[in-house]
């Protein structure tokens, strides 16, 4: 990312090998998160095992455990992925409006009003409308109810300068309680005595799994909207724009660039992405909106975009490690005795030691070409 | 540490082999096996095991089918109702070789274990709630619960001799039947001690709130109420702040009286261990498992917590006296002539329901007494 500041050092350095040293160079940039990041687990999975060693159990048969229960075997993959696949898009939610320099908590609200905008809107169209044609007009309202949601917090933000990690939160159990309302009430499937529902979905509406696996399609949109959101942020002009006002505000507005507009717009996207982790989980998972959606992928979102340091393409491997850390969770219940909590002791560790580590980026001359140069 | 570590990795290879031998064994088992087959249960929570409520019921019942022999049972707790208790279930089945699950969370039966039935057609699954039905469902599910607004019923008659200014209140999570029926069941229990007894209720909204229920439990009782129950998840944050105002309180899902020994009266509580032992050993027997399987007081599915020392000596009378009757079986609490809290008559006079009616199971009304609104 920072690549681009430093291009005029870069080549006044190239002499000997013109097409030997650049290459070096970015290996050794790219390799600093990389490498930051594992150490930063490794630390983290210590300190974890003190914890372990705290209450008796022993650490080598946990993470023998987490493995046999997230990577172990093709089924805990399959289960690994497909607890994965929503937080795909919840983190964008949080990693999107990060890069403005928004802190954004509040996915849930957007995840909950996409599956209920996706249901609402399906409700007429199943039956009578073609399949694919009903699936796209789901989508769509999930991502505008989702888009309409956050957009409105950073609109807020920076129209009438509500702090948005607050309105987004408080925004959140608005949104929970708006569904509540609207699935208790006028979209109430009658047939749906002890859990109040929306119709459910006809079984030929309801997104397949991927051929070959026993994971939703869910996985794919979610990796393509990672893939579409790094585009976004790294290769267009919208995205650069972004990433100078998130740098500094006040030199964005000099420059000229609309960061009202900007701040609203990616707000809008993260928050339409969200939406549609709602109507998926809707028309992969649940079948109709209820009460389950508000299942916490939205406050999980939030840990992974920060492990990822909100880039959308890291997004992915932390996702699928999130959700095999939460596939062994019921491994280490059943056969160590651990309560669930001890699967939080471990996110909630992990995270305090990657944001710590955040303080060392810079710090190690081996990451940083143009302190080679200077010591030449 | 070494010899921890060595002890636990013969006991994680000693479970993993009975796993693999349960898993590998059902196919070839003759119908006509022996008691002491070994069978691996699973049992699945949606909350804390420990939670001095709904899930803590389901955990208690689940620790009585750990001691015969044989018998492996695999907990897991704090399963949300998404794709995440799907493979929960799976994974009990393909890693700790579970060939009998009980998901107890309500909404854990459609889409979830429906969909795990239909793929795993050789597992028995039993789902606590009641949804099972014929012909539309697999045989390989099953629905199990109990008539607990009989306990609701008995919690009113102990509040009915325990209130002083005649106002009781009920902290509910959702306006549905099955909380209905509580709420009505609670009120009618009292005003058979003394009808001009009205009383209270606060929706919450959700099944576990902590903060909600305890201002819901405040505001009952700023408004006069001292007695309170409740219908959420976890009674424990209600107890604990009806006892810390001084108000009498009646306990639910589970016994909280050691959360509030002199102001808990008692409580409607499961008996999940009956139900579960007698499916884990017609499991073992080989014999065909029950698909819809219910109760009540006289079934053993629910049982009430011991008397505490607020219920007067008239009430403890009126209160043993009335339970002894449902024991028998047939006693109803809903009879007419009864009205809503509208004004409308939802039970014509004469007619009565006994426990075991269907008709009971889609209330939709709060009775004339209740102060508050289903919407």
């Amino acid at each position: 990312m920072t690549v681009e500041t430093h291009d005029r050092e870069v080549t006044i350095a190239q002499s000997a090998s013109p097409a030997f040293w650049p290459a070096v160079e970015w290996t050794a940039r790219r390799a600093e998160p990389i490498a930051i990041s594992l150490a930063a687990i490794l630390a983290g999975l210590g300190l974890f095992s003190l914890f372990i060693l705290l209450v008796g159990k022993s650490p080598a048969m946990l993470f023998q455990l987490m493995y046999t229960g997230g990577f172990g075997s093709w089924f805990s993959i399959q289960n690994s992925l497909s607890r994965s696949s929503p937080l795909l898009l919840t983190a964008l939610c949080v990693a999107l409006p990060a890069r403005l320099g928004l802190v954004i908590i509040g996915g849930e609200g957007a995840v909950v009003l996409g599956g209920v905008a996706a249901a609402a809107i399906a409700m007429p169209l199943a039956g009578p409308a073609p399949v694919w044609i009903t699936l796209i007009l789901m989508a769509i309202a999930a991502m505008s109810a989702g888009g309409l949601w956050i957009g409105l917090a950073g609109f807020l933000r920076h129209y009438r300068g509500v702090n948005e990690t607050i309105s987004s939160l408080l925004l959140a159990y608005i949104a929970i309680a708006l569904m509540n309302q609207l699935v208790e009430g006028p979209l109430r499937d009658p047939a749906s005595l002890n859990k109040p529902s929306t119709t459910p979905l006809p079984a030929e509406y309801m997104l397949g799994k991927i051929p070959g696996m026993d994971v939703h399609w869910g996985l794919v949109v979610g990796i393509a909207a990672c893939a579409v959101s790094w585009v976004l942020i790294d290769a267009t002009r919208y995205g650069f724009a972004a990433r100078i006002a998130g740098g500094n505000v006040r030199a964005a507005q000099i420059q000229g660039l609309p960061v009202g507009r900007l701040i609203t717009g990616f707000t809008a996207i993260a928050g339409s992405f969200a939406g549609l982790a709602g109507m998926i989980e809707v028309t992969a998972v649940q079948g109709s909106a209820n009460a389950s959606l508000a299942a916490g992928y939205g406050y999980t979102g939030i840990l992974v975009a920060f492990l990822a340091r909100h880039n959308p393409l890291a997004i992915i491997p932390v996702a699928i490690l999130l959700g095999g850390i939460d596939a062994s969770g019921g491994l280490i219940q059943r056969r160590m005795g651990l309560p669930d909590a001890t699967v939080l002791v471990l996110q909630g560790t992990l995270f305090i030691v990657i944001l710590f580590c955040e303080t060392f980026y810079g710090r190690f001359k081996i990451f940083n070409p143009d302190l080679w140069k200077r010591s030449q | 540490m070494t010899n921890l570590l060595s002890l636990n990795r013969r006991k994680f290879l000693s479970l993993t082999a009975a796993g693999a031998a349960a898993t590998a064994l059902p196919g070839f088992l003759p119908k006509t096996a022996s008691a002491q087959t070994a069978i691996t249960v699973g049992f699945i929570y949606v909350g804390p095991k420990d939670d001095y409520g709904y899930n803590q019921a389901h955990a208690e019942g689940a620790a009585v089918i750990k001691s015969p022999p044989g018998v492996t049972v695999v907990e897991e707790e704090n399963v949300p109702e998404t794709v995440d208790v799907q493979k929960t279930m799976e994974s009990m089945i393909n890693l700790d070789g579970a060939t009998l699950v009980f998901p107890t969370s309500f909404g854990y039966f459609d889409p979830h274990m429906l969909a795990m039935a239909a793929k795993y057609p050789d597992i028995q699954f039993r789902h606590c709630g009641g949804l099972w039905q014929e012909g539309k469902n697999p045989p390989n599910t099953g629905s199990y619960f109990g008539y607990i607004f009989q306990g609701q019923y008995l919690n009113g008659v102990a509040a009915g001799h325990a209130t002083k200014s005649k106002k009781i209140g009920f902290v509910a999570a959702k306006p549905i039947p099955q909380v209905l029926q509580n709420i009505n069941a609670f009120l009618l229990g009292a005003r058979s001690v003394d009808p001009t007894i009205t009383c209270q209720v606060i929706f919450t909204g959700e099944w576990s709130l902590a903060v909600k229920e305890a201002e819901a439990t405040n505001a009952l009782i700023d408004q006069g109420a001292d007695v309170v129950t409740c219908h959420v998840d976890s009674p424990k944050v209600i107890v604990e702040t009806a006892a810390g105002r001084n108000a009498f309180v009646c306990g639910y899902h589970a016994n909280q009286s050691p959360l509030a020994p002199e102001k808990y009266l008692t409580g409607a509580e499961w008996a999940w261990g009956n139900i579960y032992t007698d499916f884990v050993k017609k499991a073992q027997a080989g014999e065909k498992l029950g698909n819809f399987v219910r109760g009540g007081l006289k079934e053993g599915f629910v049982k009430m917590s011991p008397l505490g020392p607020g219920v007067p000596e008239a009430g403890r009378k009126a209160f043993e006296a009335t339970h002894a009757e449902m024991l028998k079986g047939g006693f109803s609490v809903f009879k007419g002539p009864l009205k809503d809290n509208k004004g409308n008559e939802v039970v014509a006079s004469g007619k009565s329901y006994a426990e075991q009616d269907i008709e009971l199971e889609s209330m939709s009304y709060l009775i004339e007494g209740v102060v508050g609104s289903t919407a």
